[in-house]
């Protein structure tokens, strides 16, 4: 597939408070994104349990996006401090296990950066495109 | 204080069972949770309350089917409870310590009484042992004196043995040091002294050999472990996780055995991961072919995710697999890398608390931008 074809798909798990709010903004400021994210609302970064990144990259979404609200800003105190801790071992398992955890994003975008939220889409798909197609989604024997 | 059980007979473990029986008659505990021989001769962890019954306690058996802290859980996490003592190998004192910090155990009325571990067998070789001429114990304690155990010819260690750097008695409340000791002569046993005055024991000095004998089966089995880490990691880079669990048949024994993995409420003993049959039907047609029962790679990565750090190297994951997959080994492999991240050593500490439940505010402050 020519990489320039290739269109990825990314699976967003945004916090309600912060990340969600931001996307929002950038749909109600008409900021264009590309329409390559499918977003999933969360109350909290906190909440996204590894499983069901892993459960997307392996099913064969591209990327996963975690998004939470800036460190200090958690709508419940510490659930983004948490989020980050579980990424970091979640990252170092999939470099272990000899995955690519390079698809695995996890930021921080505040309920007033609608242009920040459709910058790191942009970004991220770009990233993407670079990488070309997640190799498992054609992987039968997952 | 350290002190000498003398050793009569040339059975340490007799020894050992009469220490079980005094915290028993002394009324240091009300029982005393410890592995006992079945009459058939397999060997079952049980709560004990009757001294008498203690006779049957096979505390120095060298198998190992279940991690005890699986079972020391249950009888200790809530009040009301017994005061109670429980036998523990090293590995699995520090699964319970990490069963503590998980609030599935508790110490508050446990009196741990950790042992050297000399090496075990699966309960299969053991089994098979015991019909075929005796499991040869005797030889494992005459070792202990210099660190040279060896198993029964035709038989090993359990792998997770094989490659463990830490089989000698660190933590808990008494230890029985096996290493570098004359177990023919005497039991050596660090107590406190206040349990030893209640007991009737004498302080004795340690001969010193054993400092010396830990170093050199810590070294060896580090090295057995690196070279089981290095080839593992070797393949894991080379077909990625896939390749090795590729012959999984999803019993979950792995699972069902792991003494960490404590959750009554599984994900994948729910039907969160049950899908339309339409579903299956596109990813076969998107992919060709879908294996069934699907998400195999995500059940061993989801277990990664959720007890790797506080994986100990019990190893009775990879007993319980019917595939006979190197299981532990890939747990260990990964977790020493995820363990390190954090800096966290699963089973050295209650008090150390675990990497997911808390954080600093400025760390990894490239992973969240």
């Amino acid at each position: 597939m020519e990489s320039t074809d290739f269109e990825p798909k990314i699976v967003a798990f945004l916090c309600n408070w912060c990340t969600y709010t931001g996307a929002d903004l950038a749909g109600t400021s008409r900021i264009q994104y590309p329409p390559n994210v499918r977003i999933i609302r969360l109350m909290c970064s906190g909440s996204v349990d590894p499983t069901y990144v892993l459960k997307a990259l392996l099913d064969g979404a591209d990327g996963v996006f975690i998004g939470g609200c800036h460190p200090g800003d958690c709508h419940y105190q510490s659930g983004n401090y948490k989020a980050r801790r579980r990424v970091v071992a979640l990252k170092e398992i999939l470099k272990q296990a000899g995955l690519d955890e390079d698809r695995v994003w996890l930021r921080w975008i505040s309920a007033s950066e609608g242009q920040r939220f459709a910058d790191t889409v942009k970004e991220m798909v770009e990233a993407l495109k670079a990488k070309g197609p997640n190799p498992l989604r054609q992987e039968w024997a997952v | 204080m350290r002190s000498v059980i003398p050793v009569e007979n040339n059975d340490p473990q007799a020894a050992l069972r009469g220490l079980l029986k005094r915290l028993l008659e002394k009324e240091v505990v009300e029982a005393v949770l410890v592995p006992m021989a079945t009459p058939g001769g397999a060997v079952t962890p049980a709560l004990v309350t009757e001294a008498g019954l203690l006779d049957a306690a096979v505390p120095l058996a060298p198998v190992m089917g279940l991690n005890a802290a699986r079972v020391a859980g249950p009888v200790s996490v809530r009040e009301p409870r017994g005061r109670i003592a429980v036998v523990l190998r090293p590995c699995e004192y520090r699964a319970l310590v990490e069963l503590v910090k998980l609030q599935q155990a508790s110490l508050d009325d446990m009196l741990t009484v950790v042992v050297d571990c000399l090496g075990t067998y699966t309960v299969p070789d053991y089994t098979t042992m015991l019909a075929d001429g005796g499991v040869g114990q005797e030889r494992l304690w005459a070792a202990a004196r210099s660190g040279d155990m060896a198993p029964r010819e035709g038989y090993a260690f359990r792998d997770a043995c094989q490659m463990c750097e830490k089989p000698h008695a660190e933590g808990g409340t008494i230890q029985v040091e096996l290493f570098g000791a004359d177990l023919a002569s005497g039991l050596p046993v660090v107590l406190p002294d206040d349990m030893a005055t209640t007991l009737g024991l004498s302080a004795a000095a340690a001969d010193g050999q054993r400092p010396a004998v830990v170093e050199r089966v810590v070294a060896a089995r580090t090295k057995a472990r690196d070279e089981r880490f290095a080839a593992i990691r070797q393949r894991l880079a080379e077909g990625t996780v896939e390749a090795v669990f590729a012959a999984c048949v999803r019993c979950h024994n792995c699972m069902t055995a792991c003494p960490i993995c404590y959750c009554k409420t599984c994900l994948f003993k729910s039907p969160v991961f049950d899908h339309e049959p339409v579903q299956y039907m596109n990813w076969a047609r998107r992919k060709g072919a879908y294996r069934l029962p699907g998400d195999t790679m995500l059940f061993h990565l989801t277990r990664l995710n959720h007890m790797v750090l506080s994986c100990i190297g019990c190893g009775v994951c990879s007993d319980a697999c019917p595939a006979d997959l190197p299981v532990a080994q890939v747990f260990r492999a990964i977790g020493q890398q995820v363990q390190a991240e954090f800096d966290y050593v699963p089973g050295r500490s209650v008090e150390e608390p675990l990497p997911l439940i808390t954080f600093k505010e400025n760390e990894w402050l490239e992973v969240g931008e």
